[in-house]
């Protein structure tokens, strides 16, 4: 069945353009069709110059994520007869300056990402920078940061979070959710180093636990969760009842382990 | 860290008011019918009864630690909505100051009442 819609687009070239204006396109969608398949079209047959983000397709990179009728969602996981069946507005994610028509300016999400140190930190360098084994991780240590280990960074819950629509030096969901990734991930120490950006006048207590960040995150991420986590980390610490965590060691091959009965040896190496 | 200093003890303080401000409303307006704290007359809001209540230490301690985690918890929930108004650092510092100022100083205006009273006729 097909069904023509309106698809209401924000332009904006700063060079040409003073203010932000909405142009319609009428477009024939086929059931199935995403969001960005409809833009797809529009540039294939009304007009080439809009300009957008998009890379993978299929709700992995997180290129695409713009506002589609008032919510920040990934175009390529939206299908446009779920949104609307008569006019579908879009425009680029709120809370971030405008490049280009549906391209936000998502310097500032990285830049706050990175002033979080999203990455392991460990007082022992040389394992680190030089590691002969791999580090120790049980599955019920994974467990405990897996779920924010799934963000694609997509920008969506800094666009959703009323907090960053007032204050722009609150670091937003995305990093303070990286931040507890780390701070729980059994690999890392580098709690001590963050804390102080997280403990901030504007950092996670500035939160109020809308939700609307975990409510928008296509990848289920929670960061709503992370962020309540993070709090309850630092209070802890406040109260000097913070645990200190056991850092993962390299851990070897076992030496005397033995192969049991019926399962086969791996094949020799083909490059010796 | 001061930040989740200062979080901690505004949670705690709501709390302690949770409890508190019960109490409050239970002397104010339940006494009526419980007629507990009537400890000088019959109409619980007469200034006998309440004057009653002021010279006992344990109602001066509530009152005085009603005023100081209400103004705490205000004040705390203010501060954060100026925080988020994007304004310049050095602002920052200057409303910190402010909001300990005049929390010291409504705390004791607050507060005042109740300690002279029970310094004098406790």
């Amino acid at each position: 069945m097909k069904r023509e819609i309106i698809f209401k687009i924000l332009r904006y070239n700063p060079d040409n353009n003073k203010k932000p204006f909405y142009q319609e396109y009428k477009v024939e969608i086929r059931e199935g069709m995403t969001v960005l398949d409809a833009l797809h079209k529009i540039r294939e047959t009304d007009d080439p110059t809009i300009s957008m983000r998009f890379s993978c397709r299929m709700g992995v990179c997180g290129s695409c994520a713009m506002l589609i009728n008032g919510k920040p969602q990934l175009a390529c996981s939206t299908q446009v007869l779920e949104v609307s069946k008569k006019m579908i507005i879009l425009a680029p994610l709120p809370n971030y300056d405008i490049i280009k028509d549906l391209i936000p300016d998502l310097s500032v999400l990285f830049e706050k990402h990175l002033s979080m140190k999203p990455y392991i930190k460990r007082d022992d360098i040389k394992d680190k920078e030089d590691p002969k084994e791999e580090f120790y991780q049980s599955p019920e240590d994974l467990v405990k940061y897996l779920q924010f280990a799934y963000c694609i960074k997509c920008g969506i819950c800094l666009a959703a979070c009323p907090t960053v629509a007032t204050d722009r030096d609150y670091p937003g969901p995305m990093p303070l959710t990286q931040a507890y990734r780390y701070c729980v991930d059994t690999r890392d120490n580098g709690y001590k180093d963050r804390k102080d950006v997280l403990g901030d006048s504007h950092g996670v207590f500035r939160c109020h636990y809308a939700g609307e960040c975990s409510n928008a995150c296509p990848k289920g991420v929670d960061p709503a969760k992370a962020i309540q986590f993070m709090k309850r980390m630092l209070v802890f610490d406040y109260l000097k009842l913070l645990k200190t965590k056991k850092t993962a060691q390299c851990l070897g091959k076992p030496k005397d382990a033995k192969r049991m009965e019926g399962i086969p040896a791996p094949p020799e190496f083909t490059i010796k | 860290m001061r930040e989740t200093k200062y979080w901690f003890w505004h949670i705690v303080c709501g709390f302690v008011m949770l409890f508190l401000l019960g109490l409050h409303m239970i002397i104010m307006h339940l006494d009526e019918i419980l007629g507990v704290f009537k400890f000088a007359g019959e109409r619980v809001l007469a200034f006998e009864n309440v004057a009653s209540r002021s010279k006992m230490i344990g109602f001066a301690c509530i009152y005085v630690l009603l005023v100081g985690a209400a103004l705490y918890h205000g004040l705390y929930g203010l501060r954060s909505m100026l925080l988020e108004l994007s304004m310049i650092k050095p602002l920052h510092r200057l409303i910190n100051i402010g909001f300990w100022i005049l929390g010291v100083i409504l705390f004791i205006v607050g507060a005042a009442g109740s300690i002279i009273f029970i310094i004098r006729f406790g």
